[in-house]
């Protein structure tokens, strides 16, 4: 079942600055909502995004509960090999899920 | 129903605190904490939860902030001045900066006036980044000001904010 | 099989006659398309940023139920253990304007169907598997993908003597006054389209892009359960998901959002 989607340019230039989009399926409960019972219902959110580059970081960020549901980035960064690049998501209850895209450079 | 006030039942000196904080003048002392905030939707609207006290909200820049001056400029915060539903909020921060390996924004940290907690997101970035320039989509709990402080690599600390009006949606589904 | 009870019911040319004769009934409002007032989708009423959601299949979060659907359409499924595709084949030329034209009449049921109960009937009876639940993740997912496929057709519901009585139905649904605020579907949506009603503005009530992604649901939903959102919050008793009222209803708002777009999968607020 798709969980992420991670979108950048099929192929780009060297040097050239190009933009990432990641996109994620994820309540992000906030932990502050209650059931019509009145429960509080925990919270369960992703905590940490990281985007690598042929497994260099070039991209982290800390996610709060105030990050919306089916959390959605978008970063650059500078254009240097073909290859892989990935992005991580971790957070509450274990929660850890890699997504990956290709690119071709000129 | 008309949007919310951006008064806090205690005045405007909370708000003021918040601000002052985020534009480089560190106040010291606590405020009493500001009246509850609608939340978004889903169950449980019943009890809101209050927004986060003032010193809470002090706390958090100075956590990431320590006690380096803020200085106003150089951050853009572009939200929709009206927000259609607080449960997703296009927000999208940049960084005037050459983004180069001796002058780079490394971190830019998002700050929240009236959510039950004041971070809202952290980026770390770095010159590979190329523009300092993120977008995401966030949740805010009532009208209010959201804050940017920004990390440039020379150390220094530099903020924009932005005040936004969020209202309700018009009809609730819940029985 | 065309029912008699009033003259103005009894043809296709009619319809229009009957569009103004509700008019008389709710009280001076004009149903759209008869004074030729312009027909606008949600998405023009919607802020820049919401837009810019929908437009960016790469930031639009109802393609995750989309990405799902793909999936779950070659998963075989039942006791007979084949999957969407086994006999449809690549959904995106055999499902190419299918959503475009749902709810269809079913001739074994005698009545339309939408495309939730077309997807449980071939569950059913092609696949010997059991229902999907309506709102749940799966059947949300497999008419988002289906759904998809018809992004950008016109909407094109096919009334005929057949499906002429359930349009009436819906028509009248959509026309009377109900609940404890006593307000017809008309009084907002043909008559109060553009006006605001708290902070959000009032659309024209076009099913164009079902399902959708609702930043208020923090998820994708049905027409169905928008109609059920609506009633709610009329204080009306809200039909059951899948009641014939709800099928009725959503054959009347395609047919007169026909010509429209599809979107799917949109984002609204």
């Amino acid at each position: 079942m798709a969980r992420a989607i991670v979108n950048v340019p099929a192929s780009a230039r060297r040097g050239e600055i190009i933009e990432i989009k990641a996109l994620v399926a994820h309540d992000m409960e906030t932990g502050f909502r209650r059931t019509q019972l009145g429960a509080l219902i925990p919270r369960n959110i992703i905590t940490d995004f990281v985007c690598t580059y042929n497994g260099a970081e070039i991209f982290r960020a800390e996610f709060y509960p105030a990050i919306a549901a089916n959390p959605y980035l978008a970063f650059t960064t500078r254009v240097t090999e073909s290859g892989t690049i990935a992005c991580t998501w971790t957070g509450d209850n274990g929660y850890s899920l890699t997504e990956s895209a290709a690119i071709t450079v000129a | 129903m008309k949007p919310k006030s951006t008064r806090t039942s205690t005045g405007i000196s909370s708000r003021r605190e918040f601000l002052l904080a985020a534009g480089g003048v560190a106040a010291g002392f606590a405020l009493a904490p500001a009246a509850p905030a609608q939340t978004g939707s889903g169950p449980g609207r019943s009890s809101p939860p209050t927004q986060a006290s003032a010193a809470a909200r002090l706390e958090a820049i100075h956590k990431v902030v320590g006690t380096a001056p803020i200085n106003k400029g150089k951050v853009t915060l572009d939200l929709p001045a009206l927000v259609e539903n607080g449960n997703g909020v296009p927000l999208a921060v940049s960084v005037d900066s050459p983004m180069t390996d001796a002058e780079y924004v490394k971190a830019i940290h998002v700050f929240s006036e009236k959510n039950p907690l004041p971070n809202v997101v952290s980026f770390h970035l770095g010159p590979r980044a190329g523009r300092a320039s993120v977008a995401t989509r966030v949740r805010l709990a009532d009208t209010q000001t959201v804050v940017a402080i920004c990390e440039l690599s020379d150390g220094s600390f530099w903020s924009g904010s932005v005040d936004v009006v969020v209202t309700l949606a018009a009809c609730t589904e819940e029985l | 099989m065309i029912r008699g009870f009033t003259v103005l019911r009894s043809s296709g040319i009619a319809l229009l006659l009957a569009a103004a004769a509700i008019s008389a009934s709710t009280a001076g409002i004009a149903p759209l398309g008869v004074d030729k007032t312009p027909r606008r989708s949600g998405y023009d009423f919607m802020g820049r940023e919401t837009r810019a959601m929908q437009d960016d299949d790469a930031a639009n979060p109802g393609m995750l139920w989309v990405l799902d659907g793909e999936a779950l359409w070659s998963r075989k499924a039942g006791a007979a253990g084949r999957s969407c595709f086994d006999c449809h084949g690549d959904a995106r030329s055999s499902m190419k304007g299918v959503a475009a034209r749902y709810p269809a009449f079913d001739a074994a049921r005698a009545r339309p169907v939408n495309l939730e109960q077309r997807i449980n009937i071939c569950r059913s009876e092609q696949q010997n598997a059991p229902p999907l639940a309506y709102e749940s993740k799966d059947l949300l997912a497999l008419t988002a993908y289906v759904g998809r496929q018809s992004r950008g057709l016109p909407i094109a519901i096919a009334i005929d003597e057949r499906t002429l009585p359930f349009l009436d139905a819906g028509r009248e649904t959509f026309n009377r006054r109900q609940g404890q605020l006593n307000l017809s579907c008309a009084q907002c949506h043909d008559g109060n389209w553009g006006k605001r009603l708290a902070g959000n503005v009032i659309p024209q009530a076009h099913p164009t892009g079902y399902p959708l992604y609702r930043l208020e649901w923090q998820g994708v939903g049905s027409l169905q359960r928008r109609l059920r959102n609506c009633l709610v919050g009329t204080r009306t008793q809200a039909y059951d998901f899948g009641a014939t009222e709800l099928v009725d209803l959503e054959l009347f708002l395609m047919w007169r959002a026909r010509g429209m777009k599809i979107e799917t999968p949109a984002v609204r607020p």
